[in-house]
C-alpha cells in the first residue's frame, strides 16, 4: 500500500449502498486488465484444437488420424480412448456427455479429437486433416419433429399441478389453445471460451479457466484425468462474460486442456476460434409451447394447462434444472385456480443446450405472457388490464402452481408507479390515434411485469464460502467462492467487507478465484453471486471481529460493547485507535487474523417427485413500459423507449444494479427480435460468428432509455444488507418490446386479433404477421361483403 | 525505369519505430501485436471485422495531413501498415500516465462490465473523440456500429462518449496530438516510393511501388490475392485458412485513391475506402446516406473499398444494386490495357465475374444525377447496422413531359446470384403514368425477375415480398408520403 494516509473517522468510502465503479473500471479501460489468453505463457507451451465432426448423427466406422498426427508441429492427437479416467463431463451424472465422442456422434460440430501442437495456428491446421468414416442415423434438430418422431427426453420431466385442471377448464365460461415458438440465444460473450492448464508434480495440475463454477471444472478435470479433486486446483480471476455459457461448458477445454498437459508434461491452452466456440457450447434453450386456457369475460384466468417443449440438444447438461425453471415462471405474477405445467426436455441432434440469464424462466414466463395477451386480443382489451385482472393478491389468490406462497409481492405498486410515471395510459391513446392515419408506419406500447425467483432450485447449491486474512498492516485480502464475469461480485463483496469493517474500499484487495481457497463452492449463476458469498464474507469478518472485540474487551479492560468499528477506526472505551494500529496489537497478541465464512440459505425446500415446496427464499420484482415502432411492408422496426421500474431491494450499488439491468434489458431485447439460431438442412447450424448471428448494436439499444431502481424497495427476508439479486430477473423485462411489436402488428386488424409474434421477431416474422393480419382483414371483408350481397 | 527495393516495412507502433521484414503474408496484425509484441490489450473477440474487440487506431497522412482511423486488427495483414502510425489501447493515456478523457469518462459513467470489448470501445470512442468535437448520439451510434458490447446495453457508452467530448484533445492529455508533428515527419521519412518484397516460407507479400508496378507485379503473378482494405479478404486467412500468398497490398496507392467529380459524374479509384468516398458521393446522390451508413461498422467502412466491394463479384455486396440503378461502369486494366464495362455486364453469375486473369479494378465511374429523377435505395437486413443485406433494392425512374415514365433502372443484391436488374419489373413501368396502379403493376412483375433463395438471413418469401413491398415505399417517398422509420431523421443529409 501507498504510505498511509489520514483516513476519515466519520465515514468510510465504498460501503454498502452507495455506487462505486467496478472494481477492475480501471484496468478495462486501459487494457491492463489480464483474461486468460493475457496471462504470460510458461516455456513450451503448446497449445489445442479440437476436431469437429460434420454430421449431426452418425456412427464412427473409421478414425484415420495419420495425416493429422504428420502435419507441422503436432505433438500428440488425443481421442476418448486417451482419456485417462472416465471420458464423461455430464454435469447431471447421467454419463451422457463425452469429453471426446467415440463411437458415435450427436450433433454437427461435436469435438471428436484434439490436437496439441506447438503452436496455436499448427493444431488448428492440422484439425482439419482428420479422415473419418460415418454410418448416417437419422436426426431431429427441432423441437416439434423431435416430438412427432417420439424422440427420446434428455431428462426427467417436471410437473406441477395444483387444483383440478379438467373441471377447471370445463368450467370456464371462456376458452382458447394456441402454440408460441420461442428461439433460443447464443451467449456471445466477448471472450470465448478458453483454459490453460499447467501440469505440478505427482498428479497436480492447475487450470486456469473462463468458467463461472471453479469447482466443477475442478470436479470434471480431476474424473477425466482419473485422480482425486485435492490433484486440481482451478483457478479464475475474470471472465469476458459469462451470462450461464460458462456454468458447465468449460468443462470440455478443461479436462482436455489439463489432459494433454499431462500428458506431455507441458503447459498446454485451448482456445477454439469464435465460430468454434459458438458451434461447440450449448446455449439458451429453445421452446414449443402447448397452452390451453379457462378465463372469462372479465379476463380472469380460471385454468392453464400447458407444456413446455424444450430443445436440450444431444444430452442432460442442465436441461432438467432450466425446464422445471420454465415452468416455475409459466404463472409469472399471476395466479391461476387451476394448473397443470408440464415440462418436456427433448432430445435433439444439437448442441447440448445449457444455462443462460434466467435459466429457462424467460421461456416459461414468455409462454405465460402470451396467454394473457391472447386472453385480451381475444376480449379487445388492454393487454395490462388483463394483468392487472390476474396478479397474485387477496384471499386464497396467492399460491404458486408449485404450492409456494407468495409473500413479498409487491408487483402491483411497481406496475401502477410505472404506469404513472411513463404516462402508459396518454401515450397508449396517442398511439391508437396515430395508427388510425397512418398506412404504412404503426406503432404499439406494451407494460410487462417481472415476478422472478431466486435460489438455486438444486437447494444443496445454496451455501458459499469466503476467506478474508486482515494483514498486519491493516490490508485486507479478500476471496470468495463467486467469480467474476462483469456484474461487479467483487466490487459488491467488497463493499460488504467494508462496511462489516467500517474501513475504506481501497483497503481491500480483491483476489482471484481458486478452489485452492474456498472449495466445494456453487456456480456464480442463478444470480446468487451476491446473495451467497456477500453473506460468507461478512460471516468471516464476524468471526475476525468478534475475536477482535474479545481481545480489546480484555485489553483495555472494558466491556465488549464498548469496542466499536468506526471508520477506519476502532473505539475501545475512551481510547481511539487507526485500524491498522489496532490490528498490528492484535497481531502481536496472536489472534486470529484470518477466518473462513460460511453461509446457507434458509428456509427453502423442495420436494421435486410431489412438485411441492418453498424452492425460492423470495423474489425480484420489476415492470417495464416499452415502445415502437414497425414498417409494415418491411417488418423493419425500431424501439423508441423504454422506461423500467425494478426491485433491486436495497440496492447495494444502485451503479452497478442499474447497469445490470440495462445490460439485460438490451441482451433479453435482442434474444426476442434480431438473434436468431437458424440450422440447415444438414443439422448444421449456420449463424454461429456475429456476421451472422446479430446481437444488439449501440444503434439498437432504445431511443429512449429510462431506468429506475424502486428506491421504496427492501427485501423482507433477511438477506445481505436487505437486498435482492439483479442479475437474471431484468432479462424478462424486454417481453414488453414484443408484446408492443404485437401490438403495432394488431393495429391491422383493429387489434381484435393475437399478433401471435414468435421470438426472435425478426423483421421478417413481424411482417409476417402483418400479412397474416391483413389477409384475415381481407378475407373479413370479402365475407361481409357476401353478406351484404346475399 | 529505375526503381528502389525494399525489403521490410517500417511504421510507428505506439512510440516506437518498428521495422520488420520476413513475415508470412497472412500474419494479422493482432497475432502480430498480441503473441510477437506482447501487446495484450487489444483482444479477439470473433477473428472476422464484426465485434470490434482489436479495433486499433492507425494514422496515415492523407493529401499531406496526418489522420486516424480506426480498423480491426484482426482481419488486416501486417504487411499492410507500411509508413502508417499503429495505436493499440496502451498508448491511449495521457502523456502524464492518467487516464485520457474517453477513458475517464468510460469509469465515470460505468462503461465497462466485464470489460473484454473495451479496449476497442475505448479505441472507437478515441477517434471520434479527436475527429468530432461537439458529437451527436447519431454520431456516437455510427462510431460504435463496429462495436459489441454484450454486457452494458451501450447506455453508459454512449454517455461516456458525450461527457469524454468535454475535453479537447490536446498536447497536454493526448499522445497523439503530442507527437503529430513528429509523427508525420516520420511517416513521410518512411515514404520512399520504393516496392517492397516481404518473403517468407509461406510466401511473398508485394507492395507495389505505384499503379503502374502494380500493373506490371499483377500480369507477372496472375493468380496473386490483391488486397486493398483486407474486409473480405481477412476473412480467407482467419475462417478458411485458405493460402493467399502471394499478396498484393494496394491500400498504399495513392493514384487508387483519387476522387474526380464534375459534371458528368464521379469517378472513384478503386481504393477508394467507403468512408472516404462518403463524402462525394453524398454531396452528388443524397439518397445513398443511410445506405453507406449501414455498411459494415466504422472499422470496415474505413478500410474497405468500392472497389473492393465489385471485385469481388457477392451477390449480396451493399454498392452494387445503386451503382448498377445509376447506371455505374467500371475500368478494369491488365498491364497498359484498360477497358470499360457497363458495371451490371461485370457480374456474369455467382462466383464469376468478366475480369480476366491479371486483371484488376482501376477505377468506377458513377454518372451524374440528371434533375427530376427519382432515386431511392433501401437495404433490409435483420439488424440494421453492421448486418449483411438479406436484400438490398436501388430504383432509378424518370418521367417525361406526360408524366410517364421514360426509363427506369431497378437493381436488386440478396436477390440472386449476383446483384441484378429487374427487368420485366422495369418493362412494367416503361410508358405507363407515375401511379398507384402502375407500381401495383411493376410490383407482381417483380415476381419474374427473381427466384431468391432462403437462408439465415431471410426465407425466399420474405425476399421476394419485402422486394415488392420496398417498389411501393419508392412510389410512396416519390409521392412525399412518409414511408419508412428513421432513427435519426436529422442525420440522414449529415
Amino acid at each position: 500500500m501507498d504510505a498511509p494516509t489520514p483516513r476519515s473517522r466519520t465515514e468510510i468510502s465504498g460501503g454498502a449502498h452507495v455506487a462505486r465503479k467496478h472494481d477492475s473500471a480501471h484496468k478495462h479501460v486501459t487494457g491492463s486488465a489480464d483474461y486468460i489468453d493475457d496471462m504470460a505463457e510458461p516455456a513450451g507451451t503448446l497449445h489445442g484444437y479440437l476436431g469437429l465432426t460434420d454430421r449431426a448423427h452418425a456412427r464412427i466406422t473409421s478414425l484415420d488420424l495419420d495425416a493429422v498426427r504428420a502435419s507441422e508441429g503436432v505433438m500428440t492427437v488425443l481421442t476418448g480412448a486417451d482419456v485417462p479416467g472416465s471420458n464423461d463431463i455430464s454435469p447431471s451424472d447421467r454419463n451422457d456427455e463425452p469429453v471426446l465422442a467415440t463411437e458415435k456422434v450427436l450433433f454437427h460440430g461435436q469435438p471428436v479429437f484434439a490436437v496439441i501442437a506447438e503452436t496455436r495456428e499448427m493444431a488448428r491446421r492440422a484439425a482439419k486433416r482428420a479422415v473419418i468414416g460415418y454410418e448416417d442415423l437419422p436426426y431431429f434438430t427441432d423441437v416439434r419433429a423431435a416430438m412427432d418422431a417420439d424422440y427420446p427426453l434428455v431428462t426427467e420431466p417436471l410437473k406441477l399441478e395444483r387444483g383440478d385442471i379438467e373441471a377447471g377448464l370445463a368450467a370456464s365460461p371462456l376458452r382458447l389453445k394456441g402454440e408460441m415458438r420461442i428461439g433460443g440465444q447464443d451467449h456471445f460473450y466477448l471472450e470465448g471460451h478458453i483454459a490453460f492448464a499447467i501440469p505440478g508434480e505427482d498428479d497436480e495440475v492447475t487450470v486456469w479457466s473462463s468458467t463461472q463454477h471453479p469447482s466443477e471444472v475442478q470436479h470434471m478435470v480431476a474424473h477425466a484425468l482419473g485422480v482425486v479433486s485435492n490433484a486440481v486446483t482451478v483457478q479464475v480471476r475474470r471472465m469476458g462474460g459469462g451470462f450461464g455459457g460458462k456454468e458447465t461448458q468449460s468443462n470440455q477445454f478443461a479436462a482436455i486442456a489439463a489432459i494433454a498437459a499431462k500428458k506431455l508434461n507441458r503447459a498446454v491452452k485451448i482456445r477454439p476460434d469464435r465460430d468454434d466456440d459458438m458451434i461447440i457450447t450449448g446455449k439458451r434453450h429453445d421452446f414449443v409451447v402447448d397452452y390451453d386456457v379457462g378465463y372469462d369475460e372479465s379476463g380472469v384466468i380460471h385454468a392453464v394447462d400447458a407444456t413446455f417443449a424444450a430443445r436440450c440438444g444431444f444430452s442432460s447438461d442442465l436441461s432438467g434444472p432450466v425446464t422445471d425453471r420454465a415452468l416455475f415462471h409459466a404463472d409469472n405474477c399471476y395466479f391461476y385456480q387451476d394448473v397443470r405445467l408440464v415440462s418436456k426436455p427433448m432430445m435433439t441432434n444439437t448442441v447440448s443446450n445449457t444455462a443462460f440469464r434466467g435459466f429457462g424462466g424467460p421461456q416459461g414466463m414468455l409462454g405465460g405472457e402470451r396467454m394473457i395477451e391472447d386472453v385480451a386480443y381475444a376480449l379487445g382489451r388492454d393487454p395490462l388490464e388483463i394483468r392487472k385482472a390476474n396478479f397474485y393478491g387477496g384471499e386464497g389468490r396467492n399460491v404458486t402452481p408449485y404450492h409456494q406462497t407468495v409473500e413479498d409481492n409487491i408487483i402491483a405498486r411497481i406496475v401502477e408507479d410505472l404506469e404513472t410515471s411513463s404516462d402508459y395510459q396518454a401515450r397508449r391513446a396517442e398511439i391508437i390515434d396515430f395508427n388510425e392515419s397512418s398506412p404504412v408506419i404503426r406503432r404499439g406500447i406494451a407494460l410487462t411485469p417481472v415476478k422472478f425467483g431466486i435460489s438455486f432450485t438444486a437447494t444443496w447449491y445454496n451455501q458459499a464460502g469466503a476467506l478474508v486474512h486482515v494483514y498486519q498492516d491493516g490490508s485486507i485480502h479478500l476471496n470468495h467462492g463467486g467469480t467474476e464475469m462483469g456484474q461487479g461480485l467483487n466490487t459488491k463483496v467488497a463493499q460488504v467487507l467494508a462496511e462489516e469493517f467500517q474501513v475504506d474500499l481501497d483497503t481491500i484487495r480483491i483476489t482471484a478465484t481458486t478452489t485452492g481457497k474456498v472449495p466445494n463452492t456453487s456456480a456464480t449463476a442463478a444470480s446468487s453471486g451476491t446473495d451467497l458469498n456477500g453473506m460468507a464474507a461478512a460471516n468471516a469478518a464476524q468471526q475476525i471481529k468478534t475475536r477482535l472485540v474479545a481481545f480489546a474487551s480484555e485489553k483495555f479492560s472494558v466491556p465488549p460493547e464498548q469496542v466499536e468499528f468506526i471508520p477506519n477506526h476502532v473505539r475501545i472505551g475512551n481510547e481511539l485507535l487507526a485500524f491498522g494500529d489496532f490490528i498490528k496489537m492484535a497481531y502481536q497478541a496472536r489472534i486470529q487474523l484470518s477466518a473462513a465464512g460460511f453461509y446457507k440459505t434458509p428456509d427453502i425446500h423442495w420436494d421435486r417427485a410431489s412438485g411441492r415446496g418453498r424452492p425460492f427464499y423470495y423474489f425480484a420484482y420489476g415492470a417495464a413500459v416499452s415502445e415502437v415502432s414497425i414498417d409494415t411492408l418491411t417488418g423493419e422496426y425500431q424501439v423508441d423507449r423504454v422506461d423500467v421500474l425494478h426491485d433491486a431491494g436495497k440496492s447495494l450499488n444502485p451503479a452497478l444494479d442499474i447497469g445490470q439491468i440495462e445490460g439485460a434489458f438490451v441482451q433479453g431485447m435482442g434474444w426476442l427480435t434480431t438473434e436468431e439460431l437458424w440450422w440447415d438442412g444438414k443439422g448444421r447450424l449456420r449463424t454461429h460468428a456475429p456476421s451472422t448471428y446479430k446481437i444488439p448494436l449501440a444503434s439498437d439499444r432504445p431511443k429512449v432509455f429510462n431506468v429506475k431502481l424502486a428506491d421504496w424497495a427492501e427485501n423482507r427476508e433477511p438477506t445481505i444488507r436487505r437486498s435482492k439479486a439483479v442479475g437474471e430477473p431484468p432479462f424478462m423485462l424486454p417481453i414488453s418490446v414484443l408484446e408492443a411489436l404485437g401490438m403495432a402488428v394488431a393495429s391491422i386488424a383493429d387489434y381484435q386479433v393475437s399478433p401471435k409474434l414468435d421470438a426472435p421477431a425478426t423483421p421478417e416474422r413481424v411482417l409476417m404477421a402483418v400479412e397474416r393480419l391483413k389477409a384475415m382483414v381481407a378475407d373479413a371483408e370479402m365475407s361481409g361483403e357476401d353478406e351484404a350481397n346475399v | 525505369m529505375a526503381q528502389s527495393h525494399r525489403t521490410s516495412i517500417r511504421f510507428r507502433l505506439n512510440d516506437q519505430t518498428v521495422e520488420i521484414s520476413g513475415f508470412a503474408p497472412d500474419l494479422t496484425l493482432l497475432d502480430w501485436l498480441r503473441l510477437d509484441r506482447r501487446l495484450t490489450g487489444t483482444k479477439e473477440g470473433c477473428a472476422e471485422g464484426d465485434c470490434g474487440a482489436c479495433t486499433v487506431l492507425v494514422g496515415r497522412i492523407d493529401n499531406g495531413l496526418l489522420s486516424y482511423e480506426t480498423v480491426n486488427a484482426c482481419i488486416r495483414f501486417v504487411g499492410s501498415f507500411d509508413a502508417t502510425h499503429v495505436v493499440t489501447v496502451e498508448h491511449l493515456n495521457r502523456p502524464d500516465g492518467g487516464l485520457s478523457a474517453v477513458q475517464q469518462a468510460m469509469v465515470d459513467n460505468h462503461g465497462s462490465q466485464c470489460g473484454f470489448c473495451t479496449p476497442g470501445i475505448v479505441a472507437s470512442l478515441h477517434a471520434l473523440w479527436l475527429a468530432e468535437p461537439e458529437p451527436t448520439e447519431a454520431d456516437i451510434e455510427r462510431q460504435l456500429q463496429g462495436n459489441l458490447c454484450r454486457c452494458t446495453g451501450y447506455e453508459p457508452i454512449v454517455k461516456a462518449a458525450i461527457a469524454a467530448a468535454k475535453t479537447i484533445p490536446a498536447v497536454e492529455n493526448d499522445r497523439l496530438v503530442a507527437a503529430y508533428d513528429a509523427t508525420t515527419e516520420a511517416l513521410a521519412e518512411f515514404t520512399d516510393g520504393a516496392r517492397v518484397t516481404i518473403e517468407n516460407e509461406r510466401g511473398t507479400t508485394y507492395l507495389p511501388a505505384d499503379l503502374n508496378d502494380l500493373a506490371a507485379l499483377y500480369e507477372a503473378h496472375p493468380k496473386a490475392t490483391i488486397v486493398a482494405g483486407s474486409t473480405d479478404v481477412g476473412l480467407w486467412v482467419t475462417k478458411h485458412m485458405r493460402d493467399i500468398a502471394p499478396v498484393i497490398h494496394i491500400g498504399h496507392l495513392e493514384e487508387l485513391k483519387h476522387i474526380k467529380t464534375d459534371e458528368a459524374g464521379i469517378t472513384l479509384g478503386a481504393g477508394v475506402s467507403y468512408t472516404s468516398a462518403r463524402g462525394a458521393l453524398v454531396a452528388m446522390y443524397p439518397q445513398l446516406a443511410e445506405l453507406w451508413d449501414r455498411i459494415g461498422g466504422e472499422q470496415v467502412r474505413n478500410m474497405g473499398t468500392v472497389g473492393g466491394n465489385i471485385a469481388n463479384g457477392s451477390p449480396i455486396g451493399d454498392t452494387p444494386p445503386p451503382l448498377i440503378a445509376l447506371d455505374a461502369s467500371v475500368t478494369l486494366r491488365k498491364g497498359d490495357n484498360r477497358r470499360t464495362v457497363p458495371l451490371v455486364d461485370f457480374f456474369i453469375e455467382y462466383g464469376k465475374q468478366d475480369r480476366q486473369a491479371g486483371e484488376f479494378v482501376e477505377s468506377i465511374f458513377v454518372p451524374a444525377l440528371e434533375d427530376d429523377v427519382f432515386f431511392a435505395v433501401y437495404k433490409i437486413s435483420k439488424r440494421r447496422d453492421e448486418d449483411i443485406s438479406a436484400l438490398c433494392g436501388a430504383f432509378h425512374v424518370t418521367t417525361d413531359d406526360e408524366g410517364l415514365v421514360a426509363s427506369a433502372r431497378i437493381a436488386f443484391g440478396g436477390m440472386a446470384g449476383t446483384p441484378k436488374r429487374a427487368a420485366t419489373a422495369e418493362a412494367a413501368l416503361i410508358g405507363q403514368p407515375w401511379s398507384w396502379d402502375t407500381i401495383q403493376a411493376a410490383r407482381v412483375a417483380l415476381a419474374e425477375d427473381y427466384q431468391p433463395l432462403s437462408d439465415w438471413r431471410a426465407s425466399a418469401e420474405y425476399r421476394m415480398l419485402a422486394a415488392q413491398n420496398l417498389m411501393i415505399r419508392f412510389f410512396l417517398e416519390t409521392c412525399g408520403a412518409p414511408a419508412r422509420i428513421e432513427r435519426h431523421p436529422a442525420m440522414a443529409e449529415a
